[in-house]
C-alpha cells in the first residue's frame, strides 16, 4: 500500500512568544574532532562536514587537535577587532535610526567570521564578501572613515554615490566590491581562484554567502567549477540561522549541514563553531594551507547566530523568540574570546572596559570627521556629473549628451 | 590575405590574440579538444594548450560568473556561450555584474570578458536555436553589443572586443557562418568566396566599437540593418529596383548616430529591419533615433520589417523570418509614400 505524498513545508522551532528551541542544532563536543592533514583525501574526511569542529569549551579553554595555539598578542588583537566592528555596527545602527545614512546592517554575533576567517588568509588573497563582512574590510585597513564615506554617500565615498550603505569595496587590499545581488560573487571568486592558477601565482580566493543564498545557483556553479578545475579557493557558508524571516531549513538545512553541500562533488566540508574564534582561524587556515598546496577547494559551514535584524528595514520580533540569541547554545563570539584570554592570564574586565571605551572613541572620532567630508543632506556633496562616469572605460557620445543635458537642467555650465 | 568564411575568421581572431596576448583565454563548452560545435575555436587547444584554450560544464551562469572572475584576476576571457538562446542562466551575472563592475566600484574593479554567442535563425533551429536577443543586452548601461555581418569584420570586432576593457556580448548570426543569405530561402546556399569581405587579413587589425558601415551608398532610402538582414536587404533594394543606401549598424551599442543621421537627412526616408520581434526590440530603439535627429527632413514615417512578435517557429521559419519577399514589399510601400 502507498500513503500519499504530503508536502513538507519547514518550519522554525519557535515563533514568537514561544520558548527558543536549538535542540535541531547538532553539536559536537569541543576538541572532540580530529583533525586531519591539509593533503588528505576528500572521501576520507568527509566526517568534518558533519560533525563541528570547536576549539573553546563552555569553560573557554582551548581543547583538543584543532587549538591554533596563537599567540595572545594575536587574540588580543582579534578581539580588538571584533569589539571594534561591533562598536562601528552599533554607531551606524544609530545613524540609521537617526536618519543621517539611509540603510545599515549589522554582524552582530557574527564578528568572529570575518576577524577569525580574515587572519587566517594572506594580503594576496583576494577575498569575495558578502554583506555582512565588514569585519573584514575593517581588518584589512579599509579605514572607518572611508567606510563611514560610503555609507553616508558623501563627497568622499569610494563608490562615488552609486551604491547604497555597506557596499564597499577596497582594491589595493583585495576585498572586491560588495553586491546586493546574492551569491553572485561565490563563482567569481572561483573564477579569480581559476586565474592565479593559470598564472601559477600562489595567491588563493575566499568567498561568503548566508544559509540563505546557498539556494542560489550561482552556489552550485560556484561548487562544480571549483570542484572541476581544482580552483585554489575557501568557499563559506555564515549560517546564522536566519534569511530574513526564513529559517535555515527554508534553504534545505534540514537534511544535511551546509558543509556537506559539496561532498558530492568531492570538495572537503568543514562544519566549525562560527563563534569560536579559535576554531575559525584553525579550520580557515588549514583550507587555506590546503587551496595554497595544490588541495582544491574547501567548503566551509560557520554556525553562528544573527545577533540583530537582517537589516534596519527589518523587524525580527514578528518572526522569532526576542530571546532566542541569549539562547543560543554558541554564545556570544566576544564574550567567548575575552573570557578565555581572561581564563589565560592574558586579560581582564578592566582591559576589556577600557578596551570598548577606547573602540567607542575611535568610532566617534571617525564618524566627526566623515560628516565633515558631507552626509546626504549636508554639504559638501558629491558632483552630479560622477553619474555619468565608469559606465565605460571612457564615456561615449550618446552619455556625453545626457550629462549635458543634466546639467544644462541644473544651470551649469557644460 | 585569405579567403575566409565568418568561422575561419573567428577562429583567426582567437588565434591572433592569443598568440599576442598571454592574458586572452578561450572559455566555453566544447571548444577545448573538439574545437566548438560551429568550429570557431578549432585546433586552438592544441596550439596554445589546454590552460589557455577550456573546456567548461554545461553551466552557462558558471561560465560567465567564472569568466568575471577571471577577468578581475587580470585576464581576458573569450568566452563562448554555444547558442545565444542558453544565455539566460547566465544573464544576472551580465546584468548585475559584468556590466555595472566598474559603475559601483567607482572605477576600481572591471572585468574585460568577451561573451560570443551564435544567434537569430534560419537554420530550421526551432524556437531554442534562432533567437535573436540582441534588444534584451543594448537595454543594458555597461555593456558593448556587436552583431557582424561578414568574416572581414567579425575578425576586427572580434579582436577590438577582446582588447577592449569594457564587456562585450558579441552576436555571430549562424545562419551566415558559411556564406551570405539573401533572403530567398529557395535559392541554393553560397560561400563567403564570392564575396569581398570574404576576404580577410591574415594578421592583426581592428573595426572599431563604434562605428556603423554604409555597405551600399544609394539616393532613395536609407535601410538601417545589421547581422544577416543586411544581405538580405542588399538583396531586397537590388530587386526591387531602388537606390537604397544600406547601412550596417554593426555595433549597436554604443550607436553610430552620425552615420545614420547624415543618409536619412540625405535620402528622406528610412527602413529599420531585423530578425528579432518587433516588439521594444532595437529597431524601436533606431526609429526613435531616426526620428528625432531626422524629423525635418523625412518625407515618409518610418518603417520596421522584422520577426513577428511569436516565439521562433519550426515548421513556419520562412514565414517569421523578414525574408527578401517581405523586404522588397516593405521597399515598395516606403517608396510610394508621396
Amino acid at each position: 500500500m502507498t500513503k500519499n505524498p504530503k508536502l513538507h513545508i519547514p518550519q522554525p522551532t519557535a515563533r514568537p512568544g514561544e520558548k527558543p528551541d536549538f535542540s535541531y542544532l547538532n553539536l559536537s563536543a569541543a576538541g572532540a574532532v580530529d583533525c586531519p592533514p591539509t593533503d588528505a583525501k576528500a572521501a576520507n574526511i568527509e566526517f568534518l562536514a558533519l560533525e563541528m569542529v570547536r576549539v573553546l569549551d563552555d569553560d573557554h579553554v582551548a581543547q583538543g587537535p584543532w587549538d591554533p595555539h596563537l599567540d595572545p598578542e594575536t587574540l588580543i588583537e582579534a578581539l580588538r577587532l571584533m569589539v571594534l566592528t561591533r562598536t562601528y555596527d552599533d554607531r551606524m545602527q544609530r545613524m540609521q535610526r537617526q536618519g543621517k545614512i539611509t540603510f545599515y546592517m549589522q554582524a552582530l554575533g557574527e564578528e568572529a567570521v570575518s576577524i577569525g576567517q580574515g587572519l587566517a588568509f594572506e594580503p594576496g588573497d583576494m577575498l569575495f564578501p558578502a554583506y555582512r563582512n565588514q569585519g573584514l574590510y575593517i581588518m584589512r585597513d579599509t579605514g572607518l572613515v572611508n567606510m563611514m564615506c560610503q555609507c553616508l554617500s558623501n563627497s568622499r565615498d569610494m563608490c562615488k554615490g552609486r551604491q547604497m550603505p555597506i557596499f564597499y569595496q577596497n582594491k589595493k587590499n583585495n576585498l572586491f566590491t560588495i553586491s546586493g545581488n546574492l551569491a553572485t560573487q561565490f563563482p567569481q571568486a572561483v573564477g579569480w581562484a581559476m586565474g592565479s592558477a593559470i598564472k601559477g601565482e600562489d595567491h588563493i580566493a575566499a568567498s561568503w554567502v548566508g544559509d540563505g543564498s546557498t539556494a542560489e545557483a550561482d552556489f552550485h556553479y560556484a561548487l562544480t567549477f571549483a570542484a572541476v578545475y581544482n580552483a585554489p579557493v575557501v568557499l563559506n557558508v555564515t549560517n546564522n540561522q536566519w534569511a530574513i524571516s526564513t529559517f535555515q531549513g527554508t534553504a534545505g538545512g534540514e537534511r544535511r549541514p551546509f558543509a556537506a553541500r559539496g561532498l558530492g562533488l568531492g570538495i572537503p566540508g568543514i562544519r566549525v563553531d562560527g563563534n569560536d574564534l579559535l576554531a575559525v582561524y584553525a579550520v580557515t587556515r588549514w583550507a587555506a594551507d590546503r587551496a595554497r598546496n595544490g588541495g582544491g577547494p574547501t567548503l566551509i559551514e560557520l554556525v553562528t547566530y544573527r545577533g540583530g535584524a537582517h537589516s534596519t528595514s527589518d523587524d525580527p520580533s514578528r518572526y522569532r523568540p526576542k530571546d532566542e540569541w541569549k539562547a543560543f547554545p554558541l554564545g556570544d563570539p566576544v564574550v567567548r574570546l575575552k573570557q578565555h584570554l581572561i581564563n589565560t592570564g592574558h586579560w581582564s574586565e578592566d582591559k576589556h572596559s577600557a578596551l570598548e571605551v577606547e573602540m567607542k572613541t575611535t568610532v566617534i572620532e571617525a564618524w566627526k570627521e566623515a560628516i565633515s567630508y558631507g552626509t546626504m543632506t549636508e554639504p559638501p556633496f558629491l558632483d552630479v556629473k560622477l553619474m555619468f562616469e565608469d559606465v565605460f572605460a571612457e564615456m561615449p557620445e550618446h552619455l556625453k549628451k545626457q550629462q549635458e543635458k543634466l546639467l544644462g537642467m541644473q544651470g551649469e555650465s557644460s | 590575405m585569405s579567403q575566409m568564411s565568418m568561422i575561419q575568421a573567428i577562429r583567426s581572431a582567437h588565434d591572433v590574440m592569443l598568440e599576442k596576448d598571454p592574458s586572452v583565454i578561450a572559455f566555453g563548452q566544447d571548444i577545448g579538444y573538439f574545437g566548438g560545435v560551429f568550429r570557431c575555436t578549432d585546433g586552438l587547444q592544441k596550439k596554445y594548450g589546454e590552460h589557455r584554450v577550456i573546456d567548461a560544464p554545461i553551466a552557462e551562469g558558471g561560465i560567465i560568473a567564472t569568466a568575471i572572475g577571471l577577468g578581475i584576476n587580470g585576464l581576458r576571457p573569450v568566452v563562448e556561450i554555444q547558442f545565444a538562446d542558453y544565455i539566460y542562466p547566465g544573464f544576472d551575472q551580465v546584468v548585475s555584474e559584468l556590466s555595472r563592475l566598474r559603475y559601483r566600484s567607482s572605477g576600481e574593479f572591471f572585468s574585460p570578458v568577451t561573451i560570443r554567442t551564435p544567434c537569430g535563425g534560419g537554420i530550421r533551429g526551432g524556437q531554442t536555436h534562432s533567437q535573436s536577443p540582441e534588444g534584451i543586452f543594448t537595454h543594458l548601461s555597461g555593456v558593448k553589443t556587436v552583431m557582424v555581418s561578414n568574416p572581414y569584420d567579425a575578425k576586427g570586432l572580434l579582436i577590438s572586443a577582446i582588447e577592449s576593457d569594457d564587456p562585450v556580448i558579441f552576436f555571430e548570426p549562424k545562419r551566415i557562418y558559411n556564406g551570405p543569405f539573401n533572403g530567398d530561402p529557395d535559392q541554393p546556399p553560397v560561400s563567403w568566396a564570392q564575396h569581398p569581405k570574404g576576404e580577410v587579413p591574415d594578421g592583426y587589425y581592428t573595426v572599431p566599437l563604434d562605428k556603423a558601415e554604409i555597405v551600399e551608398e544609394g539616393e532613395d532610402m536609407t535601410i538601417v540593418t545589421y547581422g544577416t538582414i543586411v544581405h538580405v536587404a542588399q538583396a531586397a533594394a537590388k530587386a526591387a529596383g531602388v537606390n537604397a543606401e544600406i547601412i550596417d549598424v554593426r555595433t549597436l551599442m554604443p550607436l553610430d548616430v552620425d552615420t545614420i543621421r547624415e543618409s536619412v537627412n540625405k535620402t528622406g526616408r528610412a527602413m529599420v529591419a531585423h530578425e528579432a520581434t518587433r516588439f521594444c526590440g532595437y529597431g524601436a530603439e533606431l526609429v526613435a533615433t531616426i526620428q528625432k535627429e531626422c524629423f525635418w527632413h523625412l518625407e515618409a514615417p518610418i518603417s520596421r520589417v522584422t520577426g513577428w512578435d511569436t516565439p521562433y517557429p519550426h515548421a513556419f521559419e520562412w514565414q517569421y523570418f523578414p525574408v527578401q519577399k517581405r523586404l522588397i514589399d516593405g521597399i515598395r510601400k516606403l517608396m510610394e509614400v508621396e
